[in-house]
């Protein structure tokens, strides 16, 4: 088996900050046991949780994903890595639909969601349907500015439930999975803006877990956010696994490396290559993704 | 070595200078340009009281216009003046707000939009006696409400309707991109991310627009008397509040009134020195209104801006 975080090749791969990792030393302990025990069983065992089919997206006329195929496993971390502009916070956003809030946008092919067969992407599916099942977590922190409370009730409200014995109780749930119950227990009803950044992103996780959505779309998450915070919501990741499907797209290959399964690599809108993570950071099997990983270009 | 070292810092030093010069010497105009606009509405605000100063007092409030200038009041001028803008807010705002939210969130980004939100923007400038003469066209001669409370109510609500859109518009935009991508992530609705999000949280900047408008309406004049109020009125309308069930009525509306301008007006056009004095006691007293609605639009926007900070 191969330990992602300590093998030379890959450090010296990626670009690993020698300096960077010692200043995070918690992270580093905890995203190693992840991805030595827990990674490995699972991973190939893990039932299909979506299907991209030929997928092309348009904004306009231009083509901003072209046939994409990809299959993303259930409770499994799938990242998605790539220069700017490469498509893949486009691709994460065809997930949940959200660029049916822009016009002239596209969607051609297929995104299907097991185990019921729904086509994601499909004129006939409302995407508000699609947004309740999905989830998403931004690239800034962005809470309300209601309550923590009120923050992680949204979801729960927007879809319906009254009861206030029931909304407290997933509330306290959803902040528990988000590691941020026990810093806010007793403050739930100041502002989620006055809580610290990193705070923020975990209130903003919390947040989309409390309507238990079925996949969890983390775009760039940790990209605001100072290393020890981004450690932290590291470690929440792959603790999340055990809940949800997660696909997070990241500029840091390095927070690829720890926090995934999977790994898809994508160039100017076309999946270039998608692996186990093991063995794209190891051992890719196209030139491209070779040159990406050891920084030739990107 | 080091001699040129220094030399060289005392150049940069030197041109640092210079350009700092430049820093300060805007500053000096415009400190002198804000200055001179303050000085003449602080100058225009103290002449008023001065002038006024003789009339101020409860007797000044609590009377009726009268043709002995010493007895003569704004009672029935403040009270027209507070019930008109009490039928301009019950106009202007719900459908500003609508008209601004339909434009900012929901209208479709084509070339009809287009062409309404440049006229929105035109008729706030267009002259308040244009206004006036729709009005009477329109409320007094075609619909028949007279020459009202609910006509100049009316008036005045389109004639601010422009300014409280382009607010309200400016406050919706303001709301970052990213809070309603949140809340649509969350599966809400367009409505409900404008109903829970947009709206509240741009609450602020509507009621300084409103109030804005609000108090410009407080002073029109113009359109006032195109509509016909009349400028001497020595009697109340209905009260709007009964002791009696139901407990509101609303024939009021279709009383006629008076405002603080137009009594103003009137007392100016008179040629006794002494009515003067009421003039610029009620100058005053509007200038003195504006002002402090002016200032709680500042206080409600300082109060939002607290609570809210992106």
């Amino acid at each position: 088996m191969v330990n992602l975080a300590d093998s030379p090749e890959l450090q010296s791969a990626a670009g690993v900050d020698a300096k960077e990792i010692a200043a995070q030393p918690g992270a580093r302990a905890s995203v190693q046991v992840s991805v030595d025990e827990d990674r490995r069983s699972a991973a190939s065992s893990a039932p299909i949780k979506a299907r991209a089919t030929d997928l092309n997206f348009y904004y306009g006329a231009y083509q901003a994903l072209k046939s994409i195929n990809i299959e993303i496993r259930e409770k499994q971390v799938t990242a998605l890595i790539g220069p700017s502009g490469c498509g893949k916070s486009t691709f994460l956003r065809c997930f949940n639909r959200m660029h049916d809030l822009t016009p002239g946008t596209r969607y051609e092919g297929s995104i299907t969601l097991y185990p019921d067969d729904t086509n994601l992407v499909a004129r006939n599916i409302d995407p508000i349907e699609v947004r309740m099942r999905i989830g998403m977590v931004f690239q800034k922190p962005n809470p309300f500015p209601k309550s923590i409370f009120e923050n992680v009730a949204y979801g729960l409200r927007v879809s319906g439930r009254r009861s206030r014995v029931g909304i407290a109780e997933e509330v306290e749930k959803a902040l528990r999975h988000a590691a941020l119950w026990d810093e806010v227990k007793d403050r739930l009803d100041s502002s989620g803006l006055s809580l610290s950044g990193g705070q923020q992103q975990r209130l903003c996780i919390a947040r989309a877990l409390a309507t238990q959505p079925e996949i969890l779309l983390f775009d760039e998450p940790t990209s605001a956010l100072d290393p020890i915070a981004t450690a932290r919501i590291e470690e929440l990741i792959a603790t999340l696994r055990e809940e949800v499907t997660v696909i997070i797209v990241t500029h840091n290959m390095q927070q690829a490396a720890r926090v995934s399964d999977y790994t898809a690599f994508m160039y100017l809108g076309e999946l270039v290559e998608f692996d186990e993570t093991s063995r794209i950071f190891t051992n890719p099997s196209k030139k491209a993704t070779e040159d990406y990983i050891t920084g030739r270009y990107g | 070595m080091t001699v040129s070292v220094s030399a060289q810092r005392t150049q940069l030093r030197a041109s640092v200078e210079r350009r700092k010069l430049f820093d300060r010497l805007f500053v000096l105009v415009g400190m002198c340009i804000l200055f001179a606009a303050l000085l003449t509405l602080g100058v225009l605000f103290l002449n008023l009281v001065h002038d006024g100063a003789a009339r101020f007092g409860w007797d000044f409030f609590s009377s009726f216009p009268s043709r002995i200038a010493t007895r003569a009041g704004i009672l029935s001028a403040w009270v027209g003046t507070s019930l008109v803008m009490l039928v301009t807010i019950a106009v202007a705002m719900p459908m500003g707000v609508a008209a601004a939210i339909y434009l900012e969130e929901y209208a479709p980004k084509n070339w009809v939009t287009a062409i309404i939100e440049i006229n929105v923007t035109n008729l706030a400038g267009v002259p308040s006696i244009i206004y006036g003469l729709l009005a009477l066209g329109l409320f007094v001669y075609k619909m028949s409400l007279g020459e009202s409370i609910l006509t100049a109510g009316l008036t005045l609500a389109l004639l601010i309707l422009p300014i409280v859109i382009v607010a309200t518009r400016e406050a919706l935009r303001a709301v970052p991109r990213s809070i309603r991508e949140a809340a649509y992530a969350l599966g809400a609705t367009q409505w409900e991310v404008t109903a829970h999000h947009v709206l509240p949280y741009s609450t602020g900047g509507i009621l300084t627009g409103m109030i804005i408008g609000l108090s410009r309406a407080i002073g029109e004049t113009a359109p006032i008397i195109t509509i016909g109020a009349l400028a001497f009125i020595a009697f109340l309308p209905a009260s709007p509040i009964s002791g009696e069930f139901p407990y509101v009525n609303f024939t009021w509306l279709s009383d006629s009134f008076t405002v603080m301008p137009i009594q103003m007006f009137n007392w100016v056009s008179r040629p006794d020195p002494a009515f003067q004095v009421n003039a610029a006691a009620a100058g005053a007293i509007l200038l003195g209104m504006t002002l402090l609605m002016n200032g709680i639009a500042i206080y409600v926007r300082y109060r939002f801006r607290k609570k809210i900070n992106w």
